[in-house]
């Protein structure tokens, strides 16, 4: 094995002041090296007690009674808290309000709070939650479409009143969302090659790895402090309040460290329940939920069955698509709405097709409820519509590229839904950048000298484990491509608040940027601190600690906050300049003529003319001044999309990525080693390229996982594997080299023509693995995660 | 709970006979992970780490006295010459943190199906010693699992070593799990020649309720080398005799269905790994007996 | 029951530890070290990885008890066992005792330090890191974090024992510890960066 080497890309050390487009440093970085970061499951205070949840362990069952007294007993305990117990609203929803804080008469998923307990250790804790009796009468469980819209099947959210509930087809359809556009009919007279499909998508898990935890401290006015991870402080907010009976500003939220989110974060877990053990024992409680908690704590990806047809002419010019995609919501919406309105809005994917029939929905069951996880609603869809792509072209007998290049959407193009396509979507472009990558080594598991040949099984399917010396394996090719909105859609409100403030200390010109965006691993307070530097030309910037002192920053999801909250810092600094400007004209226009005449910059703390005069120091023309300015700043509207047709301006930007993977199968035992996995991508324009390969390089990954690995499996309702030895994530040995090519090409709408990155990398990468294995194999697969039986008919 | 620290073996007996149910903990790869999530409340635990024999092994002319406690990554290490199935077992398990606390001793007194040494040790023939206040018996390793998560242990013995007999011939492991570390195994083999015995050595893991010998396997094979003369000409193995072997090798197996695989692949995967296996410990021994040119590619 | 054991080099004690804690609780909530993380508590993550009498382990399937009077090393101490190692010496003997009047530690992160995480920016030219640290900073490895302390104390020891390791040779050192959000591959160029910075002897 050869010597180790420096990383090209990493040997150029950046001296420049570290604004907008550079690699720089994140400002949380050293603390997270040396152990010092506080996440919220490192927060301790005086005199706190731990919070222990009892969780259901049938998927759908009656609750006839509940009895605590075995569990007040217990030395050490200081409150078992039931739904009896709720001071004031007894349920909470992202949308819908349909989720018990705690479980009443009936539960309706495998591991539903029904009691909470705090005590003074967490096994005391423990211990008394094992002697709360609960006598359960369990029930039917409806766990697929069958059961939940058959004649006699039970309403599991009886009396609806949410926005969705007069379009839905019946109570057990959380939401469901037609579009048509052009004539179906009529397309397919004219299609001389139609290929049809049924796809599944197992259950994947977010899996970050700081679980769910937080802190509630009791505070003196009769409200409540809450050290928290979450993806959103201000949507918990809103939420909790009503359940404490707290007015919103008694409910102080501060973001801690957070491990993790991916979407898992996005509704409440330990939030009200710590707050609530806070509030009635007076003393501060801490919870953090271990693993197998951590799988019943949050939601997850939405299951999915699929059924695609398309239809094509000859010249492999795609004539009409109709789709058909259910996805399972399990026990309550959490989110669901919004995944089924991306499901069916970009169930079409990268493609120009003017005539299709989508129709997406997605039920209430009694299986582990789904939301929110990375890609939502269009990683389903492009598994399906990428599988399909690949049996078009061998239909049509082109190269899947080729195929996927003839239909390629471009800027112009309409979506499904009408939208017109108004910024740059490089879809061909992209594919032709990873199929130009150059390809891995042919068995680079052989290393060849006079002595003879020597095999590392660890390049091998299967490493380690030592299952084959090279017999069996061969390797495919595959390829992906997929679109993914960004920002918050179909109307919603979607804002942030930014707070920027610039002063002298210690003759050094200083800005604090102050929001309630959730940092959650993805860099956007390394960001934010950019933007403030390339705004304002100052070099120090300091990013103040989330929470709910300041307005709702919208959620870390959707790929929106580098837009979304960097939009809304861009501006209140442009507002901060524009009062040095003022100021400086007030103070030293005198002086000189420019100051009137040119158009000002602000650069290396001094003003300067846009021909690089510098006018003053920034430092003395802000003096003893404080510039405080706090603002919300909007994208451009979006639509709602109309309840029969689809049609409408449903999101405000669209992301793009290809990928290329190369596998090698082992075909006998049916197990799969990822050889390379290129991914190219258009982000607009990079504020720090480091930060956006690492989430293009992570995002590819967790599409491998759903790809070969990560599935929770549920029987009868109930979840089979919650523990990180059955629910396996892709470790570094699993992983292979992730080339990523990133494009710029701006989008004139946003803020410095970014494309939101996060979450289109999540797509592609799994059909692209998922169409290596089938050219390895020839086997149609159309199930992920593929597993060794699907590969072996066994 | 009782936390009990013998520093002595002698101690560790005592321990173990006056608290029969007490859980012996040394690596805690596996007792921790039960405490961890409330699935056992012992009244009593006995750390063993303090107990230093536990923690070496002699080599034999003929065995390999492992003690209960030597951490997988010294086998890995220092054993791979004299128990080479064995080292090839301990470094599929887990991951190096875990092969840094794990061993033999505790897979052992775990007895799940799915060991990772188990099929190594079955392959190559050992003795587990056990030992109680009242003496120390060997119980053949053919004989200690007799049952999931059962062995043959009294409730107040433990297990002091492991007797491993030396290889004398090529030996083979390979484990199946879906992702590459720390993986529990969908189904494992192991294989072992002993050409001085004209024997065949073969242990199957994860496909039964207990790890099991694949016997019809090992005594067809040994039949069919001796009948053909092959252990002494070290002629290629003919395709349809390995095949054999392999589907006698899968024949063996009572799998389940469960969350990590299918019982119609685990029967499926142990006729490849049984196939696979054996030819590579032929490859082996034909290098070794000096048959061949060339040789077989060697294994980093 | 009572627990002492060295940590990064002092000795500590923990009272009324329940026997069924594990060394990583004892380290997280009573001797304010909660660098090591809690990901998964059974050994399947990495993320809890300290160095036991020098050996890499998960701490949460090390007994408490089983830590009375050994040598922990965790990513809180990695920095000065980086100098101690640099400056040649054994890293787990000349460490001069604490004063005796030295503080007890407050268990965890109390609320004060955790409002002001953000109050260091990265300085390129710290001093105060290992190598392996600074390595993990420049390559961009560390996203939310959570898996970091863990890998640090993994690949210091990888590069402890084996100055050049190939690709293969980091990733299978690497195999027990997850990340969920990097996809490894920054992990991969800082663990090559700290070992060829280490091999030019930068």
């Amino acid at each position: 094995m050869g010597a180790t080497r420096i990383p090209a890309s990493l040997t150029q050390a950046s001296q420049a002041r570290g604004g907008v487009g550079e690699s720089t440093p994140r400002p949380d970085g050293t603390l997270k090296v040396t152990g010092d970061f506080a996440y919220a499951s490192d927060l301790w205070h005086e005199d706190m007690l731990w919070g222990h949840t009892l969780r259901s362990p049938h998927a759908y069952a009656e609750i006839r009674s509940v009895d605590l007294s075995q569990a007040l007993r217990v030395p050490g305990v200081y409150a078992v808290l039931t739904h009896a117990d709720l001071p004031a609203a007894t349920h909470y929803g992202l949308e819908i309000a349909d989720q018990p804080v705690l479980a009443r008469d009936v539960v309706r998923c495998h591991g539903e709070p029904v009691a909470v307990v705090a005590a003074d250790h967490p096994e005391t804790a423990r211990r008394a939650a094992a002697r709360i009796v609960v006598d359960y009468r369990e029930l039917t469980p409806i766990t697929d479409e069958a059961s939940a819209l058959a004649p006699d099947a039970p309403v599991l959210h009886p009396g609806r009143t949410d926005a969705h509930a007069a379009h839905v087809p019946h109570p057990n359809v959380v939401h469901r969302q037609p579009i048509t556009r052009g004539d179906v009919a009529a397309a397919r007279v004219r299609a001389d090659i139609v290929v049809s499909g049924d796809y599944e998508i197992g259950m994947q898990d977010q899996a970050f790895l700081g679980p769910e935890s937080g802190l509630a401290v009791p505070a003196a006015d009769g409200g409540v402090d809450l050290y928290v991870a979450t993806q959103w402080l201000h949507s918990d907010l809103r939420q909790l309040a009503p359940v404490l009976g707290l007015p919103e500003d008694k409910v102080r939220m501060t973001l801690s460290g957070v491990g993790g989110a991916f979407g898992g974060r996005e509704d409440l877990s330990m939030q009200a329940h710590a707050c609530l053990l806070a509030l009635h024992t007076g003393k501060p409680v801490k919870m953090v939920y271990n693993r197998f908690e951590s799988f019943f704590g949050h939601v997850h990806r939405h299951p999915a069955r699929l059924h695609y047809e398309h239809g094509a002419s000859r010249d492999g010019v795609i004539q009409y698509l109709t789709c058909r995609i259910v996805l399972d919501g399990g026990a309550y919406a959490s989110a669901s709405p919004a995944v089924v309105g991306n499901a069916a809005s970009l169930g079409a994917g990268p493609y120009a097709i003017d005539n299709v029939d989508i129709e997406a929905l997605a039920l209430y069951t009694n299986n582990p409820p789904c939301g929110a996880m990375r890609g939502f609603g269009a990683v389903q869809a492009c598994f399906a519509y990428e599988s399909q792509m690949d049996k078009l072209a061998a239909a049509l007998g082109l190269h899947p590229v080729e195929l996927r290049r003839r239909n390629a959407l471009s800027q112009g193009a309409a979506m499904p839904t009408g939208q017109v396509v108004d910024s740059p979507a490089p879809v061909a472009e992209l594919l032709r950048r990873v199929r130009a990558m150059p390809m891995p080594p042919e068995r680079q598991w052989v290393t060849a000298d006079e002595a003879g040949e020597t095999i590392d099984v660890r390049a091998l399917p299967g490493g380690r484990a030592g299952t084959t010396h090279g017999e069996g394996v061969v390797r495919g090719v595959g390829y992906a491509v997929g679109v993914k909105n960004v920002g918050f859609s179909e109307g919603f409100d979607d804002y942030s608040t930014a707070r920027v403030r610039l002063q002298v200390v210690a003759g050094e010109p200083v800005a604090a940027v102050h929001t309630a965006m959730a940092e959650v691993g993805q860099g956007g307070v390394t960001v934010h601190a950019q933007i403030a530097r390339t705004e304002l030309g100052v070099a120090e910037v300091t990013i103040h600690p989330a929470d709910t002192r300041i307005g709702s920053a919208g959620s870390t999801s959707a790929s929106r906050q580098t837009y979304v909250t960097g939009g809304a810092i861009r501006h209140a600094c442009e507002l901060v300049r524009e009062r040095v400007f003022d100021l400086g004209r007030a103070r030293f226009g005198s002086h000189h003529p420019a100051w009137a005449t040119a158009e000002l910059l602000l650069e290396g703390g001094k003003v300067v003319t846009d021909g690089g005069e510098a006018l003053a120091d920034l430092a003395d023309v802000l003096g003893d001044e404080v510039i405080d300015v706090e603002r919300e700043w909007r994208h451009r509207p979006t639509e709602a999309l109309d309840p029969h047709t689809g049609q409408g301006f449903g999101h405000v930007q669209y992301s793009f990525a290809a990928h290329r993977a190369v596998v090698e199968v082992d075909t006998e035992l049916g197990l799969v080693k990822v050889v390379e996995l290129a991914c190219a991508q258009d982000v607009g324009k990079a504020l720090n390229p480091l930060s956006v390969t690492g989430q293009i390089q992570g995002g590819s990954t967790q599409g491998l996982g759903l790809a070969l690995l990560e599935e929770i499996v549920v029987a009868d309702g109930k979840v089979r594997n919650p523990s990180f030895t059955d629910y396996l994530i892709p470790t570094i040995v699993d992983t292979p080299s992730i080339p990523v090519d990133v494009l710029e090409l701006a989008d004139p709408h946003a803020p410095y023509g970014l494309r939101g990155v996060g979450e289109a990398p999540t797509l592609s990468a799994t059909p692209a693995i998922v169409a290596a294995i089938r050219a390895a194999t020839g086997l149609p697969l159309r199930r992920v995660p593929v597993r060794p039986e699907h590969l072996t008919g066994t | 709970m009782d936390f009990l620290r013998p520093t002595t073996w002698g101690e560790a007996l005592a321990a173990k006979a006056e608290h029969p149910s007490a859980v012996p903990i040394a690596g805690g790869t596996d007792v921790m992970v039960e405490i961890n999530f409330d699935h056992r409340r012992p009244a009593h635990l006995i750390d063993l780490t303090r107990v230093a024999d536990l923690y070496t092994w002699e080599v034999g002319d003929e065995r390999v006295r492992l003690g209960a406690a030597v951490p997988y990554t010294r086998i890995m290490t220092h054993l791979r010459a004299e128990l080479p199935g064995l080292a090839l077992a301990a470094h599929t398990v887990g991951s190096p943190q875990i092969r840094n606390r794990g061993s033999v001793g505790g897979n052992l007194g775990a007895a799940s199906p799915a060991g990772d040494c188990h099929p190594a040790l079955l392959a190559a023939g050992a003795e587990v010693e056990a030992e109680s206040v009242r003496g120390t018996r060997l119980i053949p390793i053919d004989d200690f699992f007799t049952g999931v998560k059962r062995s043959a242990l009294e409730p107040d013995e433990l297990i002091r070593a492991v007797r491993i007999t030396r290889a004398t011939g090529p030996q083979q492991f390979a484990k199946v799990g879906t992702r590459n570390a720390m993986v529990i195994a969908v189904c494992a083999f192991g294989l072992a020649l002993h050409p001085e015995q004209r024997r065949v050595g073969t242990g199957i893991g994860s496909a039964a309720p207990t790890p099991v010998r694949a016997r019809t396997a090992e005594e067809f094979l040994a039949a069919a080398l001796a009948d053909a003369d092959l252990w002494a000409s070290g002629e290629p193995l003919p395709q349809g005799l390995v095949r054999e072997f392999a589907e006698l090798a899968a024949g063996a197996c009572n799998p389940i269905d469960d969350v990590r695989g299918t019982a119609a692949y685990r029967r499926h995967a142990v006729a490849v790994l049984a196939r696979r296996t054996l030819g590579w410990a032929w490859e082996s021994y034909r290098d070794q007996i000096g048959s061949t040119e060339g040789g077989a590619p060697r294994c980093a | 029951m009572r627990v002492n054991l060295t940590v990064n080099g002092r000795p500590q004690t923990a009272d009324d530890v329940w026997e069924g804690e594990s060394l990583l609780y004892v380290l997280r909530e009573r001797l304010g070290l909660p660098g090591s993380k809690n990901a998964c508590e059974q050994g399947e993550c990495g993320s809890c990885t300290v160095r036991l009498d020098g050996v890499p382990v998960c701490a949460c399937l090390v007994a408490a008890g089983q830590a009375h009077e050994r040598e922990v090393l965790t990513v809180e101490g990695l920095a000065d066992h980086a100098r101690q190692r640099a400056a040649d010496r054994p890293a787990t003997h000349d460490t001069p005792a604490p004063p005796p009047d030295t503080p007890e530690p407050a268990p965890g992160t109390d609320l004060a330090a955790a409002r002001s995480w953000q109050a260091s920016p990265a300085d390129p030219a710290n001093s105060e890191l290992a190598p392996i640290q600074q390595a993990f900073l420049d390559a961009g490895a560390v996203q939310c974090g959570f898996c970091t302390p863990g890998l640090l104390v993994a690949a210091d020891e990888l590069l402890e024992r084996t100055s050049e390791p190939s690709d293969e040779d980091i990733r299978e050192a690497l195999a027990g510890n997850l990340c969920r959000c990097t996809g490894y591959e920054a992990i991969m160029d800082a663990v090559r960066l700290a070992a060829a910075r280490a091999s030019q002897g930068g």
